[in-house]
């Protein structure tokens, strides 16, 4: 079941890449198979039974590199499943927004079904090996997304993306190559090592094991300072692809700090702790500060990216503080899977959304605009939302996820007070872009501005929808990330 | 097990091979050359068919011990036998009806046989007849196409590889000379009483040659040359085939030699220069072939990382067969686009092969791909299982210098898949030019089996290990 969610879209990217059809026919096929997807999620999401600790739920496991002690394996529980979901909904959102795609729109669902086989399969990896193949060709995947359908100066962004990021993998490839060789018996699996924690008793090369890992995905994630290529290639990117790299993409990072880094290299997280948090303190606080000053509106987008990724690099910081009570850790762990979560659906619809300014005038300069909310009423409206959401207003996810963070980690570690002022820049310059864009006199590039299509709405409602859904009733999903996230810090505390 | 000829089934198969390939060259009207073509192809796969079967069988030391017939050896015959197949497949369209088409092919079967005899030579001798066999057919193979600039690859190739072949020839003299015989196995007892300074040089002679053979520092400047100046059969061949054997060899050199000659720590610093070397002159190379050339220098730098692991991890002798397996097939396909293509001899005339040609644009990207190392294709599991073997084997700064150097490959290896996806114009480039035939069905093929190997890479690594 498990392997055809993570496979069914691979096979649909070949037959679209394959067999000649008219786009119209891709466009319906790409909605099919988002269709078929989210079907299927919902009946794992229904069928989902907390696993006890150490195993998995849809577990399968097949022969792949005996020589090398790996096997293709996967597997779900309760840090894993939302991010599955969150990714086939991001996905299916792009496919209805890139509807009125006019540029090689067979190519373009191809490599998007493609991309979201890969984010599943990453989440749903359970072997190193597996891990680092999907999470590398995600990599490459969105290196041709974002030079086939992206504007401006793409082709440069991209290649600051590929190998940027490419350079994170392969150093992540290296700490996956010290854990296996720690490993006794060698293995990649990742059951296996975190049962063993490989590197507990070996001081500095632990240290440096868990440099590689955190570094690797520090770059994806991105971190400060680790983050650089993020705003341009967001700013070039085509919409569905920022939205998919905001929304799935970074959380391959801050999933393999729970996944991989916490549960296999617990001492050395422990010693390292404070790094962490400092990390996660000051890419809020710089994430935030840079976005105060951006007049590009996608770019914007993309440092509170880093800010809000930072809530999370603070939070599995200071799960790593054992002297601290173990509840309030916990708390803190669960706000950090809530916020992937909630970033993804927030930060995929905002996206969505400086997408359509760019489709109508071109520009993504705040400047430019003004007045929008009298020719734009819906548009305005969608972004209100969106925009409040993301700030963190309560009946929002991001209100829950943030809340939690920091009442785990102020707890746990309260020094991760000072990261507190980002949420309220944040807010700030989220309130002085909606006042830029959308009232006062109608002007700049905004008379006429054709309010938001039936696909476009279609593509962010559900989005925010889902997110004020999470806001106002989160106990469905908490239910599921609360037993995983008590693992992660047990696991932690070894 | 002496005076066996069973084990040696796939050897002779070649040796008949190439000469009745000359033979029925030498009578056949030139428009039906291809009768000579038919009996290479073959050979090439009775030799490969019976490797197979030397496979299954248990390793065996035969002609009093000088010849080893045991999973590299396998291994490497089958490499050697498919990609010599892959070259021939991609040259039909240059070779058929040339003057010098049947000899072309005896000269490539009679290089494969050199590098498989390099590969399971289990005695120094034996190693130096390897040696030549495997180099000599190359300097013709390289000025065949008799344009002034082959004539300079093969003349340059000529005179490195007779410089460091007699410097093999010193090695072996030295290495048997202080140790009593020839042979591998009394060599492994006899040399660690030897004079340890004499074992080192005639050690590091024998390596020279060698690294010749494998187109690695110091042994590298033809490289180049060869894969820029020589016609595409034989650019293919020259960087693919003789690296597998020697490599094999080099590993069996290192296993054989005392540990106090610290001749792994040469191979790593080899290695290191070999792959940094060959990145940065690769970096702004116009002409995709020697562009080619310059990466396989790094990719030979990769290649001795096990090898400098030999003997401390478990998976060097496999991650060194399984890298062998998917650089071959690599490269030969990242040819046999160019072979598809001879016109196009800049990066920038591949601009709108993706819209015109797309089966051979993906057959590029797939092979480019593979050897940066990403998955699912062949190398990745090659460099997976070499980086794991490095750093098992104590030499974890070789194996970050190998990641930095992967990084760095990508901006290049991207500076050709880049305009072959972008939009070209419709009256010149792909679209106006018909693609080589034999070289397209070739690319493909091998654009497949690339990811082919990439997928059941498990089977090699397990058969290895």
């Amino acid at each position: 079941m498990l392997s055809v969610l993570v496979f069914l879209p691979l096979l649909a990217a070949v037959i679209l890449a394959v067999v000649k059809m008219p786009d119209a026919a891709a466009k319906v096929g790409w909605l099919v198979l988002s269709g078929l997807e989210l079907l299927m999620v919902a009946l794992i999401w229904t069928r989902y039974q907390t696993p006890p600790p150490g195993e998995m739920a849809f577990a399968q496991r097949e022969p792949w590199l005996p020589g090398v002690g790996s096997s293709y394996s996967v597997g779900l529980d309760g840090l894993s499943l939302p991010l599955i979901v969150l990714t086939v909904v991001v996905f299916a959102a792009c496919a209805v927004y890139a509807w009125r795609e006019q540029h090689r729109p067979r190519a373009q669902a191809a490599l998007f079904c493609f991309l979201q086989s890969m984010c599943l399969g990453v989440f749903a990896a359970q072997d190193l090996v597996v891990f680092f193949v999907f999470f590398d060709l995600s990599i490459v995947g969105m290196y041709f997304a974002i030079l086939g359908w992206g504007h401006g100066q793409a082709a440069r962004s991209a290649l600051k993306f590929f190998l940027y990021t490419f350079l994170g993998s392969l150093v992540l490839l290296l700490g996956f190559i010290g854990l296996y060789v720690a490993a006794d018996p060698h293995t990649f699996d990742m059951a296996e090592l975190t049962r063993q924690a490989p590197l507990r008793d070996s001081g500095w090369i632990g240290g440096l094991v868990l440099a590689a890992v955190v570094i690797g995905l520090a770059i994806k994630t991105p971190t400060v300072p680790f983050h650089t290529w993020l705003p341009p290639a967001h700013t070039d990117a085509p919409a569905i692809g920022s939205a998919v790299l905001a929304g799935v993409l970074l959380k391959l990072g801050t999933y393999g700090f729970v996944r991989i880094a916490m549960p296999m290299l617990p001492q050395a997280w422990q010693a390292w702790t404070w790094v962490i948090i400092t990390v996660g303190i000051v890419s809020v606080l710089y994430g935030a500060l840079v976005a105060l000053a951006q007049s590009n509106l996608k770019r914007m987008i993309a440092y509170t990216s880093v800010n809000h990724m930072g809530y999370i690099v603070l939070a599995v910081g200071a799960a790593g503080v054992v002297t601290a009570d173990t509840t309030t850790r916990q708390i803190a762990v669960i706000g950090a899977v809530t916020q992937m979560v909630s970033h993804g659906l927030i930060t995929a619809a905002l996206f969505l959304l400086a997408g359509v300014l760019h489709e109508r005038r071109g520009s993504y300069q705040i400047a430019d605009y003004g007045g929008l909310a009298g020719p734009a009423p819906r548009y305005a409206g969608l972004l209100a939302v969106a925009a409040f959401a993301s700030l963190g207003i309560p009946a929002f996810s991001g209100f829950i996820a943030e809340f939690q963070v920091f009442t785990g980690s102020i707890g746990a570690a309260p020094v991760t007070a000072l990261a507190l002022p980002g949420i309220l820049i944040v807010a700030a310059l989220f309130l002085r872009a909606l006042q830029q864009l959308l009232t006062g006199t109608t002007r700049g590039k905004s008379p006429d501005f054709l309010d938001v299509r039936t696909s476009e709405t279609l593509a962010v409602a559900p989005l925010l929808l889902a997110s004020l859904v999470i806001g106002l009733l989160p106990r469905f999903l908490l239910d599921v990330i609360e037993p995983a996230s008590r693992v992660v810090v047990d696991l932690v505390s070894r | 097990m002496s005076g066996q000829v069973g084990p040696l089934l796939p050897e002779i198969i070649l040796l008949v091979g190439a000469v009745a390939t000359l033979l029925t060259g030498s009578f056949l009207p030139r428009p039906r050359q291809w009768v000579a073509r038919i009996i290479a192809v073959a050979a090439l796969i009775a030799a490969a068919a019976a490797a197979v079967i030397g496979l299954a069988a248990s390793p065996v030391q035969v002609y009093d011990l000088t010849y080893t017939i045991d999973v590299p050896t396998g291994v490497a015959r089958l490499v050697v036998m498919t990609a010599t197949l892959l070259v021939i497949g991609l040259g039909v369209d240059e070779l058929a009806g040339n003057s010098r088409e049947s000899e072309t092919y005896t000269l490539l079967l009679l290089g494969a046989l050199g590098t498989v005899v390099l590969s399971g030579a289990a005695d120094l001798l034996v190693l130096a007849v390897g040696f030549l066999l495997a180099s000599i057919p190359l300097y013709a193979l390289i000025g065949m196409i008799r344009t002034p600039a082959a004539a300079e690859a093969a003349m340059k190739t000529y005179l490195l590889g007779a410089l460091l072949g007699i410097l093999l020839l010193l090695g072996v003299v030295l290495l048997g000379g202080v140790g009593d015989s020839t042979r591998y196995t009394e060599l492994t007892a006899g040399l660690p009483a030897a004079p340890t300074g004499v074992v080192a040089v005639a050690a590091v002679a024998v390596l020279g040659g060698l690294m010749f053979k494998a187109g690695a520092v110091p042994g590298h400047f033809w490289v180049p040359d060869a894969a820029q100046g020589a016609g595409g059969t034989a650019a293919a061949f020259v960087t693919t085939v003789p690296k597998v054997g020697a490599l094999v060899a080099v590993y069996r050199l290192v296993e054989t030699v005392p540990d106090t000659t610290h001749l792994r720590l040469l191979v790593a610093v080899i290695a290191a220069l070999s792959m940094t070397l060959g990145n940065l002159a690769a970096f702004w190379q116009d002409d995709p072939r020697r562009m080619l050339g310059w990466s396989t220098v790094s990719q030979a730098g990769y290649l001795l990382i096990p090898v400098a692991a030999a003997g401390r991890s478990d998976l060097a002798l496999p991650s060194l067969l399984v890298y062998l397996a998917g650089y071959a097939v690599s490269n030969v396909t990242a040819f046999a686009v160019t072979a598809a293509l001879p016109r196009f001899r800049t990066l920038a005339d591949y601009r709108g092969l993706a819209a015109g040609r797309p089966w051979l644009a993906g057959a590029l990207l797939v092979s480019l791909l593979s050897l940066v190392g990403t998955p699912p294709t062949a190398v990745f599991v090659g460099k997976l299982s070499i980086f794991t073997a490095g750093w098992d084997g104590g030499l974890g700064w070789l194996v970050v210098l190998a990641v930095l150097n992967s990084v760095a490959s990508l901006f290049y290896y991207l500076r050709w898949i880049v305009p072959s996806l972008r939009r070209g114009a419709p009256d010149s480039g792909p679209l106006a030019y018909r693609p080589c035939p034999w070289a397209t069905t070739t690319a493909i093929v091998g654009g497949t089996a690339v990811v082919g190997v990439g997928l059941t890479a498990g089977l090699i690594l397990a058969l290895a290990s």
